[in-house]
């Protein structure tokens, strides 16, 4: 990737939550979940997040934005150093990047009408005036395909699908320049994902944001990133084009991943890498490779070792020691 | 052994729920048969009916509100739905099992994983504790748990996800049961396990050559399972056909459209076709067609008369007044 224009810069972030014990909560250890992680995001492209479940990328996503503290690590957004930020300044930074949750059930006050949820934002950055903040959130509602009189109604007069486009358009209220969309669609039926799927990159189109796309559905992000990134046990394991990922992945654990995925197409069988055992214990991952207890291709280096996230080929990151050592069928 | 003998029928099967706010047409007039050891899809959106469907199978729908009003569901021939409760205790479990969507809140905290498949077994079995503890550890290691020998003393919350649901199909397995329900077995799990659990329930099925009724809406887990799908929309069947003619040429507008609503990869960077509208509730289904006002093809006939399932091609059917136009209208 090349990232001159690059809207958001993560470098090293880190995330370690203390694991207490006892009657005075003596640290035990640490859960790792997110170790060491650099990326850049460009203006207008989307970054497609992918792993197991407990893997960090919740934790990553909302790391960036400081609605978790991380442990350590550089963020640049909009050329704002993020991580050097405090109080006001941090606060007032906030306009130019937003986050669209996962449960649209469980993420609007139920007891807030739509136009103040949606306005809030507006309200606390005073923005406009009242008149002004009616209209304008009159105008995102229409954007996001919600009819005007959905102002004065409460978060439970809506559907799914409905309170997810209440959701974008709070996030949309302050023109950010970066969103972290974390599993936008997984609560959704299937006839609805396609809508706010589609919905999320027109908004796209029109104003160039940038996305960090979470998500655990390969085919989806496959739809909707420009490029993506792996991850696993807190680490990023290979990052590339989204076409690169899913034509010649190089990594072990993201060829698994896509042998497991299932295609939507009776004719096409599954490619039987049938990944064994689960993700391990974060706050105790195995030495060397996390990965290497799973693995298939697992050599002596592995189990020593931790590889290097390394540019592989120009775009294409992996962190693996047996990387190209046996080329992908089609490169 | 035949494998187009029917071993589970329903026929015309009704479930209400009686509410304050009115009846719920949860099921209604719902037809469909289960080969011997074949794999039956049932795919719909949340709130279609396919759980309430399988719990009216078992006789498990919460009575009140709910109430089995119509229909039949005969297993290898005998009519479940007018057994005493004594009679259907010694069939459910028994001749046919089910495995749910969340292995932990299915499975007992207070009692370890062999206790409660021993339970299962010596309810329906004259069998001694030693016995039964045997049959148990078989069942374990059938389910391809590792080290079953330790496993069967542990408590559900010291296994993972993956191994949780293992554990629930040997329970379910444990009396060799004619059918097994599944109800979105791998929903709650990552996709690694989930084809490590999928993969599994195929090679069961053809061990004790049971039947599966699949219940999911996820389409690509049914391509990759079923060899025949009956979809479910508003508490109605709208089509039925074996896994392949039914993803090769979808017949109800309804399914066609599902289909392209999903991401897949030969239609990278394509826009997703959505279903305008979002499903409707059951206290409230329109009338005639069920689908007809998110429906794209919507005549007149439409809103008034109730379209019959109906033999549109060759063991392929369709509720829909204009099926032989579908291909043509909607590509």
């Amino acid at each position: 990737m090349t990232l001159d224009g690059a809207i958001v810069k993560v470098d090293g972030l880190k995330k370690y939550f203390p694991v207490k014990k006892g009657v005075f909560s003596r640290v035990v250890g640490y859960v790792k979940a997110v170790d060491g992680v650099s990326f850049q995001i460009a203006r207008g492209r989307t970054l497609g997040l992918v792993g197991e479940s407990g893997c960090g990328k919740t934790t990553c996503g909302r790391s960036i934005l400081r609605l978790i503290e991380p442990t350590e690590g550089e963020v640049f957004i909009n050329g704002q150093d993020i991580m050097a930020l405090e109080g006001k300044n941090l606060r007032a930074a906030r306009r130019h990047f937003q986050i669209i949750f996962q449960d649209p059930y469980a993420s609007l006050n139920p007891r807030m009408t739509v136009e103040a949820i949606v306005g809030e934002g507006l309200v606390v950055h005073r923005m406009c005036t009242r008149a002004e903040r009616r209209r304008r959130v009159a105008q995102l509602l229409d954007r996001v395909g919600l009819t005007a009189d959905a102002l004065g109604r409460y978060p439970h007069e809506f559907s799914g699908g409905q309170r997810q486009r209440i959701g974008i358009a709070r996030a949309l209220a302050l023109d950010p320049v970066f969103i972290v969309c974390d599993e936008p669609v997984s609560a959704l039926d299937v006839s609805i994902r396609a809508q706010i799927v589609n919905l999320l990159e027109d908004l796209q189109a029109e104003t160039r944001i940038s996305y960090l796309f979470i998500a655990h559905d390969l085919n989806l992000v496959e739809h909707i990133s420009d490029d993506v990134a792996v991850m696993y046990l807190g680490r990023f394991v290979e990052m590339a084009s989204a076409q690169e990922i899913y034509d010649a992945p190089l990594h072990p654990y993201t060829r698994a991943l896509l042998a497991a995925n299932p295609v939507p197409d009776p004719e096409t069988k599954i490619e039987k890498i049938v990944l064994g055992g689960d993700v391990p214990n974060p706050m105790n991952p195995p030495d060397g490779c996390h990965f290497h207890p799973r693995c298939p291709k697992v050599s002596s280096k592995c189990t020593s070792s931790y590889p290097q996230f390394i540019e592989y080929s120009p775009g294409h990151w992996v962190a693996c020691h047996n990387a190209g050592i046996e080329k992908p069928a089609n490169p | 052994m035949d494998r187009d003998e029917t071993v589970l029928e329903v026929k015309n099967l009704s479930t209400y729920f009686f509410a304050a706010e009115g009846v719920a047409k949860a099921v209604d007039d719902v037809s469909f048969a289960l080969k011997r050891g074949s794999t039956l899809a049932l795919v719909g959106e949340s709130g279609c009916g396919k759980s309430v469907t399988a719990l009216s199978i078992m006789r498990l729908v919460p009575d009140p509100p709910g109430r089995i009003v119509s229909g039949s569901v005969l297993l290898e021939g005998r009519n479940l739905l007018t057994l005493r409760d004594r009679e259907m205790r010694s069939v459910r479990g028994n001749r046919i099992a089910m495995v749910f969507q969340e292995p932990m809140t299915s499975l007992n905290p207070v009692f370890t994983v062999g206790n409660q498949i021993m339970e299962a077994i010596r309810v329906h079995k004259d069998v001694s504790s030693a016995q039964a503890r045997r049959q148990a550890l078989e069942m374990l290691d059938t389910v391809r748990i590792p080290a079953p020998e330790e496993r069967i003393d542990s408590y559900p919350h010291e296994l993972s996800g993956g191994q949780q649901q293992r554990v629930m199909i040997a329970m379910a397995l444990s009396c060799n049961p004619t059918v097994l329900i599944a109800d979105e077995p791998t929903t709650a799990l990552d996709v690694t396990i989930q084809s490590q659990i999928l993969s599994l329930l195929n090679d069961l099925q053809a061990t004790f050559n049971m039947a599966i009724l699949f219940i999911t809406h996820d389409l690509a887990v049914v391509a990759q399972t079923a060899r025949d799908v009956a979809v479910m929309y508003a508490g109605r069947i709208v089509e039925t056909a074996a896994v392949k003619a039914l993803f090769k040429k979808p017949l109800h507008p309804y399914t066609r459209l599902l289909f392209r609503s999903i991401p897949r990869s030969d239609a990278r960077g394509k826009r997703l076709q959505t279903i305008r509208g979002q499903v409707p509730s059951a206290f409230n289904f329109p009338s005639g067609c069920r689908f007809h006002t998110r429906c794209p093809m919507v005549i007149e006939r439409c809103r008034s008369e109730e379209p019959a399932l109906r033999e549109v091609e060759k063991a392929h059917a369709a509720a829909c007044h204009r099926a032989e136009e579908v291909e043509g209208v909607l590509g």
